[in-house]
């Protein structure tokens, strides 16, 4: 992979408030800061309510954070871009539309002076990269869910972008389409080394599937009480995955903080947390990460 | 076993006939109630009518009639004799100017009301006092200050087509959803094309809804209209026969009125099916 400028996206201490409706504000996260490396994989688990879309929604420009500003590649976010691709939970696609039209929509918005011809043959060779290929006339209302996420992921990646944003993109599919469609996104975004953050519920998809995996408090103010690097090979298969020494380990921490240290972290932060520099911790045989804050206090107990 | 639509069809057919038959046998004299009656009614009615007929037509004679108008539809001898073909086509071209009118300025305005809460907010007072207003009641107005009874029944025809495109085109643009704005945001649409590509396909199935509305509305409202300002069209024609006594000629300009309003439905039916999405 191409050389890693680690602050390609930067989250600079961003929050995000809301009035209450009886006077006062509610900030549901503040202070938040993150980087993220061109090419990286980040996975972003929390509890529900906590903000992840609203990190998201920022990270894409479709809503400004209250305080602070995100940098990507040097420069602060002000709005939606074609650079940032959206694949978003409830698929979005545009109902009067084929699933040619929707992608076609997509790739003639990126290349505005593009022949139509030129435009189709492009959309057809996502089309065909998702596995949708002989479903191009269909209509969204007759595909299946996984189909139509399917037709989302190639809407999103058609565009080219420098940046794949995804929100929970498989929640509401069954797990054995799940599976498949986390191979193909695997695949493709390592293949093109594809700069990506996800937000997702579910620990062994972030597993599977991240370099990073973002930790998130509960809200209220909800803070990033870590980055948890994946210490599984970069070219790990779904089938072996869980054979690996790191594996369980791995999923013990992510689960434990998402039953008790989500909730307790608040008021149990280790000694000198830093939310400018969260720390960065890597569980098992695997050595430290290099810029290791204070060494987190579960990650050592970890067998 | 037949198809529900062939069934549907037969008794269609039957119902028609039982129903001739009934009008027929209501209209016949009967023997029993005296020929002496009959002539002496008809001399107060001031019909001239030669033996035992009733003044209500029966379906034979209505059908005669009809037949007699589709023959020759096109007739045109001086303003209280044209044919019935020419008749429905000047009711159908004031529809048709005033409606088409009402749509050129309904969808656009009805388009940034949606689109802004504001101008919702600040025009909806004006539309809601405006919209109940019977469209026969501005035709005083109209005659005042356009002097034209053709126009004036034109305008009636845009007043009252207006307020259901306008109010569904407002809802239809203000209610498409949030995710798909946001496809085109991230997208970098830009507001024209966002306008034409996203916000019109979502609110057509509303808005040809508001259309479909306001056609109906027009097409009774028309012959109302010409029945008040006369000269020419389908009101103009029943209003026309029954100064002239000629029921039959009523029923026919009935009927033909209930044919005509039935394919602009159909036609604005179609092109509601042709722009409704399965979501
Ligand atoms: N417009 C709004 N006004 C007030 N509060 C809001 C608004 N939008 C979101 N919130 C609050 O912000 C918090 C975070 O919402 P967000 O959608 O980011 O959560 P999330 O982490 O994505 O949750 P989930 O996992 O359920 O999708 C929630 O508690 C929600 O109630
Ligand atoms: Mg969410």
């Amino acid at each position: 992979m191409a050389e890693q400028n680690p602050k390609f996206i930067s989250i600079e201490g961003i929050s995000r408030r809301y009035p209450k409706r009886e006077g006062g504000v509610t900030t549901i996260f503040e202070d938040l800061w993150l980087q993220v490396a061109r090419g990286e994989f980040v996975c972003i688990i929390g509890h529900s309510g906590c903000g992840k879309t609203s990190v998201l929604n920022i990270l894409s420009g479709l809503e400004a954070p209250t305080d602070g500003a995100v940098i990507v590649d040097g420069q602060a976010i002000e709005g939606p871009s074609l650079d940032r691709a959206v694949i978003f939970q409830g698929h979005a696609l545009l109902p009067w539309k084929s699933v040619m039209g929707n992608v076609a929509y997509a790739v003639s918005s990126r290349w505005r002076r593009a022949g139509k011809a030129e435009v189709e043959e492009r959309a057809r060779r996502f089309i065909d990269l998702v596995g949708l290929k002989g479903s191009e006339m269909k209509k969204p209302a007759e595909l299946s869910g996984g189909m139509r996420q399917r037709v989302g992921i190639a809407r999103a990646l058609s565009i080219e972008p420098k940046i794949l944003l995804m929100d929970e993109p498989f929640s509401a599919l069954d797990a054995l389409t799940r599976g498949t469609l986390q191979d193909e996104v695997r695949r493709i975004c390592t293949r093109t080394g594809q700069t990506v953050v996800m937000i997702t519920h579910d620990v062994d998809e972030a597993i599977y599937l991240a370099d990073k995996i973002v930790l998130m408090t509960n809200g209220p103010e909800a803070q990033i009480a870590e980055v948890v690097e994946n210490p599984l090979p970069k070219d790990r298969a779904r089938d072996s995955v869980h054979r690996a020494a790191d594996y369980y380990p791995l999923r013990n921490h992510l689960v434990d903080f998402l039953v008790s240290r989500s909730r307790t972290f608040r008021d149990d932060k280790p000694a000198g947390y830093d939310p400018r520099h969260p720390p960065v911790v890597r569980i098992g045989t695997g050595a430290p990460a290099a810029d290791i804050a204070p060494a987190p206090a579960l990650a050592a107990g970890a067998p | 076993m037949k198809s529900l639509g062939v069934r549907a069809g037969i008794l269609s057919v039957v119902l028609f006939f039982a129903f001739c038959l009934v009008w027929q046998i209501a209209v016949t004299p009967s023997a029993s109630s005296g020929p002496a009656l009959d002539p002496e009614y008809a001399k107060l009615m001031g019909i001239t009518t030669a033996g035992a007929q009733s003044a209500m037509p029966g379906p034979v004679e209505v059908a005669g009639k009809l037949w007699d108008a589709l023959k020759d539809p096109f007739y045109d001898n001086g303003p209280n004799d044209k044919g019935l073909g020419l008749q429905l086509a000047y009711s159908i071209g004031r529809v048709a100017i005033g409606y088409g009118l009402a749509v050129l300025v309904a969808v656009p305005l009805g388009f940034l009301i949606g689109m802004s809460a504001l101008a919702y907010r600040a025009l909806d007072p004006f539309i809601q006092v405006l919209k109940p207003i019977s469209p026969l009641a501005w035709m005083p107005l109209a005659l005042y200050t356009i002097k034209d009874s053709n126009l004036s029944a034109i305008f009636v025809i845009f007043i009252c087509s207006v307020w259901p495109m306008l109010l569904n085109t407002a809802f239809g643009v203000g209610a498409v959803r949030k995710e798909w704005l946001n496809v085109a945001r991230t997208l970098e649409v830009g507001p024209w094309r966002r306008a034409f590509t996203v916000i019109l396909p979502a609110a057509a199935p509303t808005i040809l809804t508001g259309m479909r509305i306001s056609i109906g509305i027009a097409w009774l409202v028309i012959v109302a209209a010409e029945m008040l300002v006369g000269g020419t069209g389908i009101g103009y024609f029943v209003w026309n026969e029954w100064n002239n006594l000629s029921i039959a000629n009523v029923i026919v300009g009935i009927l033909m009125i209930g044919v005509v309003g039935m394919v602009l439905d159909l036609i604005l039916a179609r092109l509601q099916r042709r722009v409704t999405f399965p979501e």
